[in-house]
């Protein structure tokens, strides 16, 4: 636009400058860019370790109860709800988690993630088929978790499980990132 | 008397802040006397953010960025709030014109071959631009906060996890955690609301302060190519020439198109309103069929057709290499013919792209892949029979979650080939070999099924046939 208005910029003055000026105005130069840099770190720091909170949070685990023991028929693979490991005051029912959980015999549970390890989707069980089912791009996995069609590179992934005083309970995880 | 007063408060604030005359000089920049209709897009894509800022500002009136909130807020937006349901209409159809203008415009910027010399800082910002666009497109989506959002962000997160070596770190940014919880939506807030916005503004700045450095390019004539060494002279002596001033002789096409924009849009907004909000974000409701948006259904289709196993491959370094590439654009080439009929290749790759992103869109649209969950038991009459092996075979069908899969008829899903007339082109032996095996898409029953059971199946496949004439 007015690369060439010349009128208003002020006659450099570099020229006449005598070598004591020159340093100066070099440090004086120096001195505002290292002064707002330090500004600048300083105000970056907390911000940036806010921002990047999540990072530095302890892992916690917790053991959650799913329900009675007998309440789960032998056999059976029901999807089960719980509260995620870290429910925030205002999460509601984000905080919530499931897992689909299968009674194998009298005192022998498996859970099972719900998150597909293609893409994260929430896999299906069909009872009659024996297979999990995910609703995003077609991935299918035989009732023991592994892979039997479609996208999905790895097995359904487990979580732990326990039985504590009659209740099952299944230790909050991360949602698995397949890598 | 008024005009008196007029013309000396004028005077004063141009004395004072002197915005008047430089806002007068460079809207009356002059252009090239025939930049017309083809050159509305930039205009049309600024004007459609400028939608966006005004409903998205009006919204934030209402929208509490909390997770246990927002979904309640959305609701009430859309159902009791005056206007609420046409603003969150605005803001849906604003976001999709966006997207189309931003598309537009860069396909006219790259069939006029305006890219190159002086302008390749030009197009590299506007590549930027579009980045923006998609991310604040996919975080807008997020802000409705249903189900679909939620997962949406599962998905989101599962592809950054693919990133080499900062994977996990990346994905676990992106929850906010280990799991979708109360942090998630607040970044995604962030992000949409102030982050992306900013850099939008920044950008769409610096984007317009080249246009005007560089002027705008000339309609290109075949047989005159750019050179960089006489390109500055050439352009300056037509301006010069021929120059028309941008206000108001070439605004007012830019006016009368955005204007229309805003109408089409608010037709829209009005007629079918935003999209119906799914069901709560509540990350144990397993019954989900995560969707994104229009303007990314494509890359759903993507990822579902990729071969098994390179989608490592596809999710990170595709958008990496598309990203690089289209930036590197004008530093690869920025001399040479601008006519689009002397490139014939340029027109070829926007036809591809248009012709790829269309035919990818519909298949997402359809998304054959997915199972059909809640397929129709089969009727009597589409069976032929009410008991026998054929009858078990057809219930076995249904409820071994074949028909999920497969149709028969109408009924079922389109994940696998379509059985209807399977017995005309399939012997049993083959029936009995493809079940007990399975396939890249299809689960081996072998384990999951008893011999009877087999039997009955594979009898109702035999009856599968067209009877025809």
């Amino acid at each position: 636009m007015n690369e060439t208005n010349d009128s208003n910029t002020p006659s450099c003055p570099g020229a006449t400058l005598t070598p004591a000026e020159i340093t100066r105005r070099r440090f004086l130069e120096r001195l505002s860019l290292v002064a707002g840099g330090v500004g600048a770190l300083i105000l970056m720091v907390p911000m940036a370790g806010f921002i990047l909170a999540p990072f530095f949070a302890r892992k916690q685990e917790f053991w959650r109860s799913v329900g009675k023991v007998e309440s789960f028929k032998i056999g059976e693979t029901t999807a089960v709800q719980y509260q995620d490991a870290s429910p925030l005051p205002w999460a509601g029912v984000t905080a919530r988690s499931a897992a689909w959980l299968r009674r194998v015999n009298a005192d022998t549970f498996i859970a099972f993630s719900i998150n597909c390890t293609h893409l994260g989707c929430p896999v299906r069980w069909l009872a009659e088929a024996n297979l999990f089912m995910c609703p995003c791009h077609g991935g299918v996995y035989y009732q023991n978790g592994a892979v039997a069609a479609g996208p999905p590179p790895l097995p359904l992934p487990r979580y732990p499980v326990r039985i504590k005083n009659g209740e099952v309970q299944i230790q909050t995880s991360p949602i698995p990132i397949t890598k | 008397m008024f005009k008196r007063i007029f013309n000396r408060t004028r005077t004063w604030v141009d004395d004072r802040t002197g915005l008047p005359t430089a806002i007068l000089k460079m809207a009356r920049h002059l252009v090239p006397p025939d930049a017309k209709w083809w050159y509305v897009f930039g205009s049309a894509t600024l004007c459609a953010f400028m939608i966006q800022v005004i409903s998205g500002v009006a919204l934030a009136f209402a929208y509490i960025p909390s997770a246990s909130q927002a979904y309640s807020t959305l609701q009430f937006i859309s159902d009791d709030a005056p206007f609420g349901h046409f603003l969150r209409g605005l803001h849906y159809y604003g976001a999709s014109a966006m997207v189309l203008m931003v598309g537009l415009h860069m396909a006219q910027v790259f069939l006029f071959g305006s890219y190159k010399f002086p302008r390749e800082l030009n197009w590299a910002t506007g590549v930027l631009l579009l980045g923006f666009t998609l991310v604040m497109g996919f975080t807008g989506q997020l802000m409705r906060w249903d189900q679909n959002a939620v997962w949406s962000i599962v998905v989101g997160a599962e592809q950054a996890g693919r990133v080499p070596f900062i994977g996990k770190w990346l994905a676990h940014f992106t929850l906010g955690g280990d799991t979708v919880g109360g942090a998630t939506l607040n970044r995604f807030f962030a992000i949409h609301v102030f982050i992306m916005p900013a850099f939008i503004f920044a950008f769409v700045g610096l984007h317009l302060w080249l246009v005007l450095r560089h002027g705008i390019s000339e309609p290109p004539k075949a047989g005159k190519p750019v050179d960089p060494k006489t390109y500055r002279q050439e352009y300056k002596e037509l301006i010069e020439k021929k120059g028309r001033p941008f206000w108001p002789d070439a605004a007012w096409r830019d006016t009368v198109f955005c204007v229309g924009m805003i109408v089409a849009i608010a037709a829209l907004a009005l007629y079918f309103g935003a999209p119906q909000l799914g069901k709560p974000p509540d990350p144990s409701i397993i019954a989900a069929t995560p969707r994104p948006d229009w303007y990314l259904l494509w890359c759903f289709a993507v990822l579902a057709l990729l071969p098994h196993g390179s989608e490592q491959y596809f999710m990170v370094f595709g958008p990496l290499l598309a990203g690089l590439l289209l930036i590197a654009l004008p530093f690869i080439s920025n001399r040479g013919e601008r006519s689009p009929s002397r490139r014939p290749w340029a027109i070829a790759a926007v036809v591809m792209i248009v012709l790829m992103i269309t035919s990818l869109w519909v298949k997402g649209v359809r998304a054959p892949w997915s199972p059909n969950f809640h397929p129709e038991p089969l009727t009597a009459s589409v069976v032929g029979a009410s008991s026998g092996p054929v009858f078990i075979g057809a219930q076995l069908f249904h409820s071994k979650g074949c028909l999920n899969c497969h149709l028969i008829g109408e009924d079922g899903g389109r994940r696998g080939p379509d059985l209807t007339d399977v017995a005309s082109r399939l012997p049993k032996s083959q029936m009995i070999l493809r079940i007990a095996n399975g396939g890249v898409n299809m689960p081996a029953y072998a384990a999951n099924i008893t011999q009877a059971d087999m039997d009955a199946i594979v009898a109702f496949l035999q009856s599968r046939k067209i009877q025809r004439p």
